[in-house]
């Protein structure tokens, strides 16, 4: 086991009164894959926005590479080496592709990812560079905000529910494009709702329910049984 | 002839109004405040403009070069000091700040400047004119709408050709996921803020040149403003200069009808166009 890239201590969140994490451990470790899975509401967005910085965490609840990151700003965390491809994608509509792609590159890290290697994972985006991101299809849209959270070269990726929404053979070629992005040593949590995509992509599975974590496991050998209870809450 | 006039002199006025407009909307595009003291802050450069003349004896123009950079610095720390703590889902905050900071404004340059009209001395500027195909140009308005056109040209620019310029447009699409992209939105806003009052600070220099002006005129250019912004269409830059520029023409026409109509004229275009056209006349496409 290789050092944890990521590890997150009793983490809570709140929306104004309403709490919605409860207490949350987890930890990801350096070059992982980890899934996590859970019901509509049970708090996955909620748990990539707290790792992303866009939550108001307590300092020493996410700890990145040893540092206490959870008080600090999303541009902040965004420079240290975490990205988010955020559920529903979420491009900016005033820009275009290419600026889309661009703004991405912004946070200044080096590594091995440019707009030229971009345009060569999904080479549509080339032809599309000058339209704006509103016009383009569900699942281009969504290659550009896989691609614009890679222009941050970062070492931890972070994806909520890249298949939501799309057809399936896209799908499927997200998901045939993922190990050569998270091949090169990158970290990455991937939110599935798909629980077979989960279990074939990660190494471990963790699942929420009702913002607390009610399994974590490897992939390979959790059973669908503990799945389906941890997944429903049924005893 | 005098027709033809009144609506060049109104056009090259209209230039005038267009960078009273800039300013407010290029804030408002990106960070949705409305900001009630920018007419004041017009004033207020005006008479920073008014200083650096008389203390250094410099003429008005070449003064912008101390009144741009000032302006833009305080709106940085404006920003960044008072205004983005208002800023959120409640647009009341900023809408009551600005006020506050409108009266604040007003007040202390009575208290320093008293309530006397002044006027900045631009020389044989002032009076110079060339003559076109019949009609008298004076060279301070023909420039005035120069400057006014090169502003525009320079934010358009700006805003959709540089790395400044696509954090402006990411921020207002979406401040959480600018975030994530390595952006602070408040150091963005800061920035947005500077950029304004320095088109602020050339617009209050050029007022002051062609017109006297006392600390209790903001209120007048906030409102010229405005409406320049709103018939030109929200978030349309090019917008605000043919807002200007019909306003400007409709206070000329106006005048030219009868001289106590002018500013109402321009009120009342403002309203029919708003009636016809509730988005302005060309309403930001995406
Ligand atoms: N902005 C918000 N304000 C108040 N409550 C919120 C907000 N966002 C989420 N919640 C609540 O927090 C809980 C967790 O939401 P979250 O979006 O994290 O769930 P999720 O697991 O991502 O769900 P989904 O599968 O639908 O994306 C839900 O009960 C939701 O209603
Ligand atoms: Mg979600």
């Amino acid at each position: 086991m290789h050092e944890p890239i990521l590890q997150i201590v009793g983490l809570s969140a709140h929306y104004g009164d309403f709490q919605a994490l409860y207490d949350i451990d987890m930890t990801v470790a350096e070059g992982e894959v980890l899934a996590i899975i859970g019901a509509n509401g049970a708090g996955k967005t909620t748990l990539m926005w707290s790792i992303a910085g866009l939550m108001r965490n307590g300092a020493d609840q996410v700890r990145y590479r040893g540092e206490a990151i959870g008080g600090l700003r999303a541009d902040q965390v965004a420079e240290r080496g975490i990205a988010l491809v955020p559920e529903g994608r979420q491009l900016f509509p005033s820009l275009s592709v290419e600026e889309n792609l661009i703004i991405g590159g912004q946070v200044g890290r080096d590594g091995p990812w440019s707009l030229r290697r971009v345009f060569e994972l999904f080479p549509i985006l080339q032809e599309r560079r000058k339209q704006a991101s509103t016009s383009l299809s569900g699942g281009q849209q969504q290659m550009v905000a896989i691609g614009r959270a890679l222009m941050a070269n970062p070492d931890l990726i972070l994806f909520d529910e890249i298949s939501l929404g799309l057809a399936p053979v896209i799908i499927r070629d997200i998901y045939q494009a993922l190990p050569g992005i998270v091949g090169g040593g990158m970290s990455a949590i991937i939110v599935e709702q798909d629980i077979t995509k989960a279990l074939s992509v990660s190494s471990r599975i963790y699942c929420l329910q009702e913002g607390r974590v009610s399994l974590e496991g490897a992939s390979d050998t959790v059973s669908r049984e503990e799945i389906s209870r941890a997944y429903f809450g049924i005893e | 002839m005098e027709w033809v006039n009144a609506i060049v002199q109104g056009t090259l006025l209209g230039g005038l109004y267009a960078l009273f407009a800039a300013g407010l909307s290029l804030i408002f595009g990106v960070m949705r405040l409305v900001n009630i003291a920018h007419g004041d802050l017009i004033v207020l450069a005006a008479y920073l403009g008014l200083t650096t003349t008389i203390m250094l004896g410099m003429h008005p123009l070449a003064a912008l070069l101390i009144v741009v950079p000032l302006m833009a610095a305080a709106g940085y720390g404006l920003q960044r000091g008072v205004l983005n703590q208002t800023l959120g889902d409640d647009i009341l905050p900023p809408l009551l700040v600005t006020f506050g900071l409108s009266v604040i404004i007003q007040n202390a340059l009575l208290e320093a400047y008293s309530a006397d009209p002044q006027k900045m001395d631009a020389g044989v500027l002032e009076t110079a004119s060339i003559s076109l195909g019949g009609l008298t140009l004076g060279v301070l308005p023909l420039l005035t709408f120069a400057v006014a056109v090169a502003i525009i040209a320079g934010l358009q620019w700006t805003f959709y050709h540089t790395a400044l310029g696509r954090a402006f447009r990411a921020v207002s699409d979406n401040q959480d996921i600018a975030q994530l992209m390595g952006l602070n939105r408040r150091h963005v806003f800061g920035l947005a803020m500077a950029l304004s009052l320095a088109v602020t600070a050339v617009a209050g220099v050029l007022l002051g040149v062609r017109t006297s002006f006392d600390p209790s005129i903001g209120g007048g250019r906030l409102i010229f403003g405005f409406e320049a912004v709103i018939i030109g269409g929200l978030g349309n830059i090019w917008g605000t200069l043919a807002g200007g520029v019909i306003l400007g023409v409709a206070q000329t026409v106006g005048a030219k009808i009868d001289p106590g109509w002018q500013i109402l004229a321009g009120h009342i275009a403002f309203l029919v166009i708003l009636a016809v056209r509730p988005n302005g006349l060309f309403p930001r496409m995406t």
